[in-house]
């Protein structure tokens, strides 16, 4: 079975809603659809007070290289632009729109038909994904036009399809590829046109044994397409380790996929493309896991953009009294929340609630140099030593013994038997030092 | 036996002889030529390595002192006029006159004014809940009581007040040298010019939301309702990005500007007591509406 | 809102580990040799224990509560720790009074001056340790000969450890092969019935620990193996070379303290490398040492002092022995 070869953890994976079904989310009487859903500048906003918007019209425009569009995910009046406080925890500029009757734009085809056949050229399929608006909904939210689009002198050879889902309690991808099975390969196909790969590489965590056998099951149908498991083990779901894991190569550091001819896509990226292209429909609602071990009725729900956390949580059966985190996106490498009132976005996979008794920290006792940290890095970095730096501010060591290359996956703070907040001053060493980084550039 | 001792002390002593000689001759090798006068303006320095005149410590300072044709720019905040002057003397030059300076904090938002929103649990680090999030307030402005600044001073002249969550600065331990303003994240603390028997008069919000979302987030906050600016008759205040400044080398300390503030964010410390008993307090209920 | 949310930086999760498990799991892998070591040297093996462990977590708390003046790690199970092996390392018949001194060492100086848990260069059981060998050389050298409950504590009858005998008989010019017939057969050392410190006897308990640990994950197998190798082989070629000078590796890794000291005491977290290039080096270095100490040096045996000049390069290795990054790139691409 095959896995990244470095560190790695095992938390437990608590996938309460791994058998429940995807159902939709009734349409909430306002959202705040929040300007920036993806990484890069705010999108620009189109409407104004008082505008009437349709189900999927397009509501801000991408604003330079790496931003995407944003559409309306409900019917209804504009109220206002203002400020709203998001899953990062800052302000940020949203369109507030109160909802009518649900009306979806013409163009958009709302039939179940599943259609496999593509008509369009790759060129044509980069564009549908800029104008819908489309996210990698892995969590890393960079706008998927972007990543299609090979710039001159790389080459990919291979597409690899993230289905890994490491993350504990999220099951989002693992109901979608169950679910919606034909439409993710066709999804992939799509991908695989866009990118002028022959080959494509489904990995699928070994806990989601149903995921796999459906899509192999139907994957004679595509050729090219190959379903490969993978053994348990955080975070496997990380990019440059499944690249790693699937086809042995490794990314250098400070590079991309594309440096080992590879390009990485999330499941739910492939049916977000998959109904752009073919059924015209713009990224507009996703599926998010809505779950917590003292939750009434966990569940997957498909929910539109903007719906605040809150109104989700009613439909889970409400905020339980225990709770002591709500988090938006997997316990390991989540954001919690400050408040429930917090607007699902492109980006968000699910949420979890902590219950009082699990969710404080545990008091800071010395450091042991046990060297667990070391030994769990999938990078292999040094996260005792990466803290100590960027707790006394030696940024330029801390570079030197990259800082910069961690993906704050958590599994150094997640292990430490002295409860140390290792990946909290790595963080803040990594901003700094990129900060630093940029002061030089400017001199 | 005593021969014994009498070769053990001989021998021991020619090879302490010996070393002394080769240690001697190295020294000499690799000596330094430093001007002397380092040493001795380094001696009336107060050598707390504060890093307040900008330089990495005391020493750093008195050869930066020595090699500058004009004392100009160069100031030792915790040695004030007193020990420029004694340098300047030393040196045989000019010392110039420079304003000593007080920390403020810009920043008035106790548990009362501004309710708290969320709980931060992670590590005590103002830094770390800035890069977090908006802080355990509605107000992304203001303190994160975390204690950077308190931990930065190397004076103690700051103290974390259990009561308001807020750092307090001791005026008469500060001396000004602007570890805690460099250590702020959200850059709270104002070097201020020091007025007599320590009185200050200063905008304690660094809030630059408009009116409405920053008084939601904070009772004591400005609102840049312009008030202040008009009461003013030297051109001491100014408003920008929806937020008041006194600058403290313009003003007068006259007061006026305390009294119109609708909010009352504008404090003012050390004064006696105002004359009419019954405007203050007809003020003070302005100053604390309930919300 | 009366019910704040909690906010913190990711993960929101944490792992069941603790210090004081890891601490309390190589205390579980020590019992079975302690056992042992009660089984063949009777009631002087629990007197020294209780007297350490005891003196130890006394000293550290002392130190803890009136020198730093804060509430902490007493509970962590370190000075526990630290008293179980110092009294491993230690003849059943010392006088309770030169392990009080020991434990003091230990604790006081070699562990907190330095700042308490974490901070310590030196492994604090082996310092105290090497001080005790150097300052009351008799009474560390005394070795009971084991036979169980009749062993005594003050009146115990005393002889030479296996490795003082071949020390002694190959400076005297003997033959190896002689020697070996004065000292007992392996199969009796492997199981512990042999002069010694009173934790370093028993080979297959020790072992039995050692699996424990590996099986807990509270060590890797990085720093044991590489020591025992590095005898074997260091020891080996020599006894290729001429078996009749210099004793066997088997004899080398049953006798003394090889397996405590590789097991449980330079695979100390604090004073140990930290990552998996840097342990095999220090490993192997440990292993050099000991075994230059044993064939050439003046004590019989040199676990402790090689651990001990090791640990003080361990801040050098963990600086300059890194190891290999993901994705690091190969300076010369």
């Amino acid at each position: 079975m095959k896995t990244f070869p470095l560190g790695g953890v095992h938390p437990p994976e608590n996938k309460l809603t791994a058998g429940i079904p995807i159902r939709y989310l009734p349409i909430p009487p306002s959202v705040a659809i929040p300007v920036t859903q993806h990484i890069g500048s705010p999108s620009e906003i189109l409407v104004k007070k008082g505008d009437m918007v349709k189900t999927g019209q397009i509501i801000a425009a991408s604003k330079g290289f790496v931003s995407a569009n944003i559409h309306s995910s409900v019917t209804g009046v504009v109220n206002k632009t203002d400020s709203v406080i998001d899953a990062s925890g800052f302000r940020q500029t949203a369109v507030f729109i109160d909802t009518t009757e649900d009306e979806w734009l013409e163009t958009i085809d709302r039939s179940s038909e599943i259609i496999t056949e593509i008509k369009y050229s790759p060129e044509e399929i980069i564009d549908k994904c800029l104008e819908s608006g489309i996210v990698g909904l892995g969590g890393a939210t960079f706008p998927s036009h972007v990543k299609l689009s090979i710039p001159r002198g790389k080459r990919c050879d291979v597409l690899i399809i993230n289905g890994v889902e490491c993350e504990p309690y999220l099951t989002s991808d693992h109901r979608l590829m169950l679910e919606r099975s034909e439409e993710i390969l066709v999804g992939i196909t799509i991908l695989m046109k866009a990118l002028r790969v022959t080959q494509a590489m489904i990995g699928i965590e070994n806990n989601k044994k149903d995921a796999i056998a459906r899509l192999t099951g139907l994957s004679g149908k595509f050729p090219g397409i190959s379903i490969h498991g993978l053994k348990v083990k955080y975070p496997q779901g990380a990019e440059k380790q499944l690249i790693k894991a699937l086809i042995k190569r490794e990314v250098p550091s400070g590079r991309l996929p594309l440096d080992v001819n590879t390009v990485v896509h999330n499941v739910g990226t492939a049916f977000a493309v998959y109904e752009a292209v073919q059924k015209n429909k713009p990224l507009f609602e996703r599926v998010v896991t809505i779950t917590g071990k003292s939750l009434a009725s966990p569940g997957n729900y498909f929910v539109r953009t903007g719906t605040s956390v809150r109104y989700l949580i009613e439909a889970a059966g409400g905020v339980p009294e225990n709770t002591g985190k709500i988090i938006s996106g997997g316990p390991m490498m989540g954001k919690a929340v400050s408040n429930a009132d917090v607007p699902v976005v492109k980006g968000t996979s699910g949420i979890v609630l902590i219950p009082e008794e699990e969710s404080s920290r545990s008091e800071m006792t010395p450091c042991i140099r046990c060297a667990k940290c070391v030994s769990v890095c999938p990078l292999n970095l040094e996260p005792y030593l990466l803290m100590t730096l960027s707790e006394k501010g030696e940024f330029e060591r801390a570079v030197a013994e990259g800082i910069t290359d961690c993906m704050e996956c958590g599994s150094c703070s997640y292990c430490c038997p002295a409860h140390r907040p290792l990946l909290d001053y790595i963080r803040l060493g990594k901003s700094l030092a990129a900060k630093m980084a940029r002061k030089q550039m400017v001199k | 036996m005593s021969h014994i001792i009498i070769i053990t002390i001989l021998s021991l002593g020619v090879l302490a002889l010996l070393a002394a000689i080769i240690l001697y001759f190295i020294a000499q090798k690799f000596k330094v030529y430093e001007d002397p006068r380092i040493d001795e303006i380094q001696a009336i320095l107060p050598g707390a390595n504060c890093g307040g005149c900008g330089f990495a410590g005391c020493r750093a300072f008195a050869e930066a002192l020595v090699r500058a044709e004009s004392f100009d720019g160069l100031n030792c905040p915790p040695g004030g006029a007193d020990v420029m002057a004694e340098a300047a003397r030393l040196l045989g030059k000019e010392a110039p006159e420079v304003d000593p300076l007080v920390a403020v904090l810009k920043c008035n938002g106790r548990p009362e004014y501004r309710p708290l929103t969320s709980f931060y649990d992670g590590v005590p680090d103002c830094r770390i809940a800035h890069s977090l999030y908006l802080g355990e307030t509605d107000c992304s402005y203001g303190c994160l009581g975390k204690g950077d600044c308190v931990r930065a001073c190397p004076f103690d002249a700051m103290y974390m007040n259990s009561e308001t969550g807020l750092p307090e600065i001791i005026d008469d331990k500060c001396v000004a040298c602007g570890n805690c303003v460099k250590a702020c994240p959200r850059n709270l603390i104002e070097l201020r010019k020091k007025a007599r028997k320590d009185r200050k008069i200063y905008v304690a919000c660094s809030n630059c939301d408009r009116g409405g979302p920053a008084r939601r987030a904070c009772r004591v906050a400005c609102i840049a309702c312009m008030k202040c600016v008009k009461v003013c008759k030297f051109d001491a205040i100014t408003v920008e990005n929806y937020l008041a400044y006194i600058d403290s080398f313009k003003c007068t300390l006259c007061r006026k500007c305390v009294a119109e503030c609708p909010t009352g964010s504008i404090l003012e410390f050390n004064f006696p007591p105002r004359k009419p008993a019954a405007e203050v307090t007809s003020q003070t209920i302005k100053v604390n509406p309930e919300v | 809102m009366s019910n704040l949310l909690k906010v913190s930086l990711s993960p929101h999760i944490h792992g069941k580990e603790t210090t004081r498990k890891l601490m309390h799991g190589v205390i579980i892998a020590l019992m079975p040799a302690f056992l042992a070591s009660v089984f063949f040297f009777g009631y002087g093996a629990i007197i020294v224990t209780t007297v350490s462990v005891a003196s130890c977590v006394l000293f550290e708390y002392l130190i803890v509560r009136f020198v730093f003046k804060k509430t902490l790690t007493i509970n962590d199970g370190s000075a526990f720790l630290t008293g179980l092996l110092l009294a491993f390392n230690l003849p059943s018949n010392i006088p309770v009074l030169i392990i009080v001194i020991g434990s003091f060492v230990s604790i006081a100086v070699a562990k907190m001056t330095f700042g308490g848990l974490g901070n310590n260069p030196f492994n604090p059981a082996l310092v105290g340790r090497v001080f005790m060998l150097i300052s009351f050389p008799v009474q560390m050298t005394s070795w009971p000969v084991p036979a169980g409950f009749q062993t005594g504590y003050s009146d115990a009858v005393t002889g030479a450890t296996p490795l003082a005998i071949i020390k002694e008989g190959i400076k005297n010019g003997e033959p190896v092969s002689q020697l070996m017939s004065q000292i007992p057969p392996p199969s009796q050392m492997f199981l512990g019935d042999i002069g010694g410190s009173m934790g370093e006897v028993s080979a297959f308990f020790l072992i039995l620990g050692f699996i424990w640990l590996l099986y807990k994950k509270i060590i890797t197998w990085h720093i044991p193996l590489s020591i025992i190798l590095t005898i074997i082989v260091f020891t080996g070629t020599f006894w290729l070379i001429n078996p009749e000078k210099y004793a066997d590796p088997l004899f080398h890794i049953l006798a003394g303290g090889v397996l405590l000291g590789a097991i449980y005491m330079a695979t100390d977290y604090v004073t140990s490398p930290m990552n998996p290039k840097a342990m095999l080096i220090y490993g192997c270095g440990i292993g050099v040492l000991t075994s230059v100490i044993r064939i050439w040096g003046a004590y019989p045996e040199g676990v402790s002092f090689a651990i001990l000049i090791m640990n003080a390069f361990v801040p050098l290795m963990n600086r300059y022995i890194k190891p290999k990054r993901f994705g690091e790139e190969i300076k010369n691409g």
